[in-house]
């Protein structure tokens, strides 16, 4: 099979899920009235149908479509980094180069899938290229601490999600012309397994799992939602290049990097004293709140799939 | 009634300001409603009242007017194009030397025709570390002068970080405009008494020092 027949099979199976998310929450209003957590309910799956939407759309358009897309998300979750992150005006010419130079010749590299640069080029060439400009600015309050921030939102707004389109350059035997759906098996994973946290925590929620961190998160949810989405991940194989219990592995290592990142990023919310990145996608918050998740599947995803599948 | 060619710089405009900035309008208050407003607002970089123009319904940016210094806008063709055109600014010579006649009465004549003002009290933009400048005296003169005409004090936030003085390349950040609850001059008031009432309601409306500094 290739993706043509089976991408088609995938979105129907994500509409009817979708489709049954709406009515459960049209029957929840109807039976219990407006309460703000059906409200929220409802928010969150009118969001689902536009981020389903625009991602059928850029698999419509081929692999450029979903580097674009991708690129996008990039822009919109740097922005919202560097917002709450305390920079000073002489972290103009460093901040200008990360939008303007650094994001977009991250993507053209994944375009034409240079890995040997696109896998270094954030964390080497940049690395040591925005300092130089911050410095010759001549600023030094909180010098460390700024070239430290930029640099870390750089690596997880911009070369983190870049990991993402960059499966599609992965040359793997048997799996030509599939690539689109190795994006759509992690994005699917790691997604369905943040919702299907949120569903066995709002059912069966007990005890705080990282109450310092999370006020939301559960042990029960943890665990639910990873299990859950780790035997989606088996029910998947049929997409991807992996053997059953070979998908339920990459699925579990996912799911708990999803897990962890979202806590991360949690972290950085607290400390900054906001609830949400930014109200982008209405019901979610931000593109951070949403992508925090596969923020931190994305390059351990791409490298196992390199290291054990590609050539 | 103005041309197609000022609607599409305008559009181009707020189309920019909004790709860049992401920004929105945050109403404390309710809306507000028709008739004229008086808003004003912190100043701290030529765009800030393209934000406020941008955040507020279609209905209302058409009968809303910026107050902006003659001596930077009616220099150079560009400037004075978007400035009275396109902004339709109400334009005052801030050099008293230069001035002929009140310089409120050209604002008391938009508010008689329907119109609102964008008003920013400090007088110039505040490039100092100070969140916000004293104000000058003309807010309280012009309410009082017009006292139809609602002030609403209205916060923007972060267009400074966007875009600081003498930058070229707009940095691309969240910018929020959150407007405050109406503020009309009360009786017998006096001028020290409201202008510090006034920039104290338009300070609340900042966010916490502590979440950018």
């Amino acid at each position: 099979m290739t993706a043509g027949s089976e991408a088609p099979i995938l979105f129907a199976g994500i509409a009817v899920v979708l489709l049954v998310a709406t009515l459960a929450g049209w029957l929840l209003r109807r039976r219990f009235g407006r309460t703000p957590t059906i409200e929220n309910l409802e928010t969150r799956v009118r969001a689902w149908w536009v981020m389903v939407g625009l991602i059928a759309g850029a698999f419509l358009l081929g692999h450029g479509g979903v580097i674009v897309l991708f690129a996008l998300a990039s822009f919109a979750a740097l922005r919202e980094f560097v917002t709450l992150t305390p920079t000073r005006r002489g972290d103009h010419w460093a901040l200008a180069i990360a939008f303007f130079v650094v994001l977009p010749l991250q993507y053209w590299l994944v375009g034409i899938e240079w890995y040997g640069l696109y896998a270094i080029f954030i964390p080497v060439y940049v690395f040591l290229l925005l300092p130089i400009v911050a410095a010759l600015r001549g600023d030094t309050t909180r010098f460390m601490a700024r070239v430290a921030e930029l640099q870390w939102g750089l690596m997880i707004c911009v070369f983190c999600v870049s990991h993402v389109p960059a499966l599609l350059t992965l040359p793997i035997p048997g799996f030509e012309g599939r690539h689109l759906l190795l994006v759509a098996f992690l994005v699917v994973v790691v997604q369905a397994s943040d919702v299907l946290q949120y569903v066995w925590g709002k059912l069966l929620g007990r005890r705080k799992i990282a109450p310092a961190l999370s006020p939301s998160k559960t042990v029960e949810g943890f665990a639910g939602g990873v299990a859950s989405a780790t035997a989606l991940g088996a029910a998947l194989w049929w997409i991807t290049p992996f053997a059953p219990w070979q998908a339920a592995l990459m699925a579990l290592v996912v799911t708990l990097m999803g897990f962890f990142g979202g806590l991360v990023m949690s972290a950085i919310k607290r400390d900054r004293g906001v609830k949400d990145w930014g109200r982008m996608i209405e019901g979610h918050g931000g593109m951070l709140d949403r992508l925090d998740s596969v923020i931190f599947a994305a390059p351990v995803f791409f490298h196992l799939t390199r290291y054990w599948w590609s050539i | 009634m103005t041309g197609i060619v000022e609607r599409l710089a305008a559009a181009l405009v707020t189309g920019f300001a909004r790709a860049v900035t992401g920004v929105r309008g945050d109403w404390r208050d309710a809306p507000p409603g028709p008739g004229p407003h008086i808003y004003f607002a912190n100043h701290a970089s030529h765009g800030d009242f393209v934000l406020v123009w941008t955040v507020l319904p279609r209905v209302l940016r058409r009968t809303t007017r910026p107050v902006a210094g003659a001596d930077y806008w009616d220099t150079g063709a560009i400037r004075r194009f978007f400035g009275r055109r396109v902004f339709r600014a109400v334009l005052i010579d801030r050099r008293p030397e230069m001035r002929t006649g009140d310089p409120l009465e050209p604002l008391a004549a938009a508010i008689d025709s329907g119109q609102s003002l964008i008003l920013f009290p400090e007088g110039t933009r505040n490039l100092t570390e100070a969140k916000l400048l004293p104000f000058k005296s003309g807010l309280y003169h012009l309410a009082r002068l017009r006292p139809d005409a609602v002030p609403v004090p209205v916060w923007i936030e972060n267009l400074n970080r966007v875009m600081p003085k003498g930058e070229l390349v707009p940095i691309p950040l969240l910018c929020t405009v959150t407007f405050g609850a109406p503020l009309p001059v009360a009786a017998g008031e006096t001028k020290d008494a409201y202008l510090a009432r006034a920039r104290t309601a338009l300070l609340a409306l900042a966010p916490r020092p502590e979440a950018v500094s």
